[in-house]
């Protein structure tokens, strides 16, 4: 115990400075920091939302929407395909996970059977007297669940990447969720909005029939009833064909602008080449009609088709504000997403309280430092001293540690250091106190302090890893500033044994070694 | 330099000797917190109720019950509004809206509309229904699951009859904490689940640092009644116990008074922590080892190896 071999000494000095000199770069601005030299280390800790302000969102992918959309586009294709073949069938419907249909015929069901399978590919095809069920391969529900997500994902990074917030992290999480954190955006409420969107743009022609030849609210065959989504338009309700003649994923810009001449926001877009051909193509084939653009289930306007449009651009004017424009181009420019998105979660912080709560934490960490400092030297006088130096080092190495591991320091995470300040003496109060122990045991100085480590060592180490195991389980459930706290108290457990064990020992030693005193100070 | 000791060297104390009173003593504390907490239940925050809550700091002082009118106009259900630390600073807090999350996000926009852009939002959180049942299962398993682990490293490291007079010790900690939480109708969320973690890792220091001199003079005094025994382990690292609790308390203090207001109850719940959990050390992980029967060949020689079972 009293022994330490040179390259000890050695790995515990450096260990030491290579916590200070890590922690260092803390104490300087960004700036400063970020133009150190490479060699030396100039990573800062991480500071949370709460800490540095921004928002944490939760969101869930309706990843069912797009198997349900698949299946009915599926629908579709066999009711087509059977009729092509003039093959009778009754109750063609989707259901939840599958489509069915029963044949007329019976014996026609091998044929139909090649028929379906060559729709698409990864389908389970069950067949029993003429009785279909079609459903995906678990598979293929795997691939569109990965696909969504990945697009989903794509699709809210460009739209938050348009809301210009710097360093966003959006990650996917679970099975069908996403982890949003957006430091220091000032507006929660508009990005929720914005993602709050699915942004799905279609252009259809409008049906021959008007709304006022409908009834019961029952569409014609091929056509749908869209709302509009101007509450105080005159047409409240549109009779649409079902045809999808282009959209929105063909779009390559949009923005939006004010014109003059009617004094109103619209919004300019612009198709990509293919989709520009596309775009002629449908306008030059229905001059005088009606155009509908449909965003996310409700028209925004249903224009007439004065002449061909070639160029591949057009405007979108509706009841916009200058905001509401925006917000659209932006949009648009984004592209739609796969499946709607709810927001489960969000806990957004303001820079004000995250300046606040970052003053009051080294305001409450000063003091809590301080007194421990005092209280030591109170209590065990040189002994003291020199856990408090420990005691340094030991918050030295803490900061250096959570820059080196790029570690997110939060509210919770301050109270976790200041707590380990308080806990991190445990293990040199167990120390002292058996060396005092062992000292009224009439033992001599140098085997006091043998014996006084050598029986708090494993005391030390069970309690230590007994919090430990708390703290880990802390890490594992716990989220966002919780999940901080468990980091830096269980950096903080490690390195006070640490600093307890190896630094103050090593000073223990060296000073028993100098000055051989006869009477312990404690 | 004359230094300052808080309990004297030797101390002998008749702790176990007072066991009967502190066991009296426990058990009344966990049934008052059992019957407070099915009683009144817990004043459980957004975080597992699901809802919304919003910090906002005004310029001035707002009119509370003017505001309290207003938002009760937005007819969004029960509507809370209490000062936050300064008079300029309130918490709104609203309860989980009828339907899915979207009707949440609209309360939220309803709420702000009224209180206008004027003010600094400080916090604004949200929790749907099913983040907040998520998070009542994520918490209620890092509770369990960190006490059984802490009772199988005791086990392995000491004798069964120490593990489970640790995790009794533990559990009443936990249960007089929920107690404190219900009885003082004080806001339960996720940061008081780490509160009650971070109590439970310093209640286990606690005890291991008690048990672990229990062990050393199981072996050193053979012949010493067990009562006396553990009366002579616990006053021995008493200096300890105390010193150690004061530092802690000294950190969690200044936490307490500097360290805001967003984590008052968080620091307020760990300073019972500290408490409870030196209490429970000294008179309910201590004293169980003798209801326990911890048999007396523990730690012998080769000649008895611990772990043998003989008929108590």
């Amino acid at each position: 115990m009293l022994y330490f071999a040179k390259w000890k000494i050695i790995l515990i000095a450096v260990i030491c400075t290579m916590g200070v000199a890590f922690a260092l770069p803390n104490f300087l601005d960004r700036q400063t920091a970020d133009g150190l030299p490479d060699w030396l280390p100039h990573q800062q800790i991480n500071l949370g939302l709460d800490l540095q302000g921004g928002s944490h969102l939760l969101l869930e992918v309706d990843v069912d929407s797009v198997t349900v959309e698949r299946l009915e586009a599926l629908v579709d294709s066999v009711r087509s395909a059977l009729r092509k073949e003039k093959i009778g069938y009754r109750g063609l419907g989707a259901a939840r996970e599958s489509l069915s249909f029963t044949l007329t015929d019976p014996q026609e069901s091998d044929a139909v059977r090649t028929l379906v399978r060559d729709l698409e590919p990864g389908l389970v095809i069950e067949q029993e007297e003429g009785a279909f069920k079609v459903s995906y391969t678990p598979q293929t529900l795997r691939e569109m669940e990965t696909a969504t997500m990945s697009q989903s994902i794509e699709i809210v990074r460009r739209r938050i990447d348009e809301t210009g917030t710097r360093e966003p992290t959006i990650q996917r999480q679970g099975a069908d969720r996403i982890l949003i954190q957006l430091p220091g955006v000032k507006d929660p409420e508009h990005v929720k909005a914005l993602l709050g969107r699915t942004a799905k743009l279609t252009l259809h022609l409008l049906d021959k029939k008007t709304p006022a030849m409908i009834k019961d609210n029952k569409a014609p065959v091929g056509a749908m009833i869209v709302p509009s989504g101007d509450p105080s338009s005159i047409e409240p309700f549109f009779v649409v064909r079902k045809r999808v003649m282009i959209s929105g994923d063909r779009l390559d810009n949009a923005q939006a602008t004010y014109d003059s001449n009617t004094g109103r926001w619209i919004v300019n877009f612009k198709f990509d080449s293919v989709g520009s051909r596309k775009f002629g193509k449908i306008t030059s084939e229905n001059v005088s009609k009606r155009l509908v653009i449909i965003l996310d289930g409700m028209v925004v306007s249903a224009p007439v088709i004065r002449e061909p449009i070639l160029g591949g651009s057009g405007q979108i004017s509706g009841s916009f504000t200058a905001d509401s424009a925006n917000d659209l181009a932006l949009l648009l420019r984004a592209g739609a997403l796969p499946a709607p998105l709810t927001i489960l979660e969000e806990r957004s912080v303001g820079p004000s309280l995250g300046a606040d709560s970052i003053a009051a934490g080294k305001i409450a960490c000063i003091i809590g430092f301080i007194a421990v400092i005092v209280f030591m030297i109170l209590g065990y006088g040189l002994f003291g001293v020199m856990a408090d130096v420990a005691l340094i080092i030991n918050l030295a190495i803490i900061f250096g540690a959570l820059s080196l591991l790029q570690a997110t320091l939060t509210l919770p995470g301050i109270a976790g250091i200041v707590l380990t300040v308080g806990m991190a003496v445990d293990a040199n109060v167990l120390i002292f106190e058996h060396i005092r122990e062992e000292v009224m045991g009439g033992r001599t100085p140098i085997n006091a302090i043998e014996a006084g480590y050598k029986r708090a060592l494993t005391t030390i180490i069970d309690a230590n890893v007994t919090t430990l195991i708390a703290a880990l389980f802390l890490f594992e459930f716990g989220t966002g500033p919780i999940k901080g706290f468990a980091v830096t108290l269980s950096i903080g457990i490690a390195t006070s044994m640490f600093t307890a064990i190896m630094v103050t020992r090593l000073m223990v030693v060296t000073w028993l070694r100098r000055r051989r005193p006869q009477i312990l100070p404690v | 330099m004359r230094l300052i000791k808080l309990v004297p060297a030797d101390t002998n104390f008749d702790f176990t000797g007072k066991r009967l009173a502190a066991f009296s003593l426990s058990v009344a504390m966990i049934i008052l917190s059992l019957l407070f907490f099915t009683v009144r239940g817990l004043n459980f925050g957004i975080d597992f109720q699901g809802g919304i809550m919003i910090d906002v700091k005004f310029e001035q002082a707002p009119d509370i019950p003017s505001l309290r009118t207003q938002l009760d106009g937005l007819d969004l259900g029960e509507v809370e509004i209490q000062e936050f630390g300064e008079p300029e600073n309130i918490l709104i807090r609203v309860q989980r809206q009828k339907g899915d999350e979207k009707a949440q996000l609209a309360a939220i926009t309803a709420v702000k509309e009224v209180l206008g852009d004027g003010p600094d939002y400080r916090r604004t959180e949200f929790v749907g229904p099913k983040v907040g049942s998520e998070l009542i299962a994520a918490g209620t398993w890092a509770v369990c699951l960190s006490l059984l682990a802490i009772m199988i490293y005791i086990w392995f490291r000491f004798e069964w009859q120490f593990g489970i007079g640790a995790v009794v010790a533990l559990m009443h900690d936990v249960a007089t904490t929920i107690g404190l939480f219900a009885i003082l109708q004080l806001e339960f969320n996720l940061s008081t689940i780490a509160a009650i973690l971070t109590i439970a890792g310093y209640s286990i220091n606690d005890t291991v640092v008690v048990y672990d001199r229990v062990r050393e003079n199981l072996r050193k005094y053979r012949k010493m009644p067990l009562p006396d025994l553990l009366n002579k382990s616990i006053n021995q690292t008493l200096a300890r116990t105390t010193m150690t609790s004061v530092t802690t308390l000294l950190a969690l203090l200044a936490l307490y008074f500097f360290g805001g207001e967003v984590i008052h109850d968080f620091v307020f719940a760990m300073i019972w922590g500290v408490f409870v959990g030196t209490y429970s050390s000294i008179f309910v992980a201590a004293p169980l080892l003798i209801k326990l029967n911890l048999r007396r060949d523990f730690g012998e020689g080769p000649a008895a190896p611990a772990g043998e079972e003989t008929p108590a």
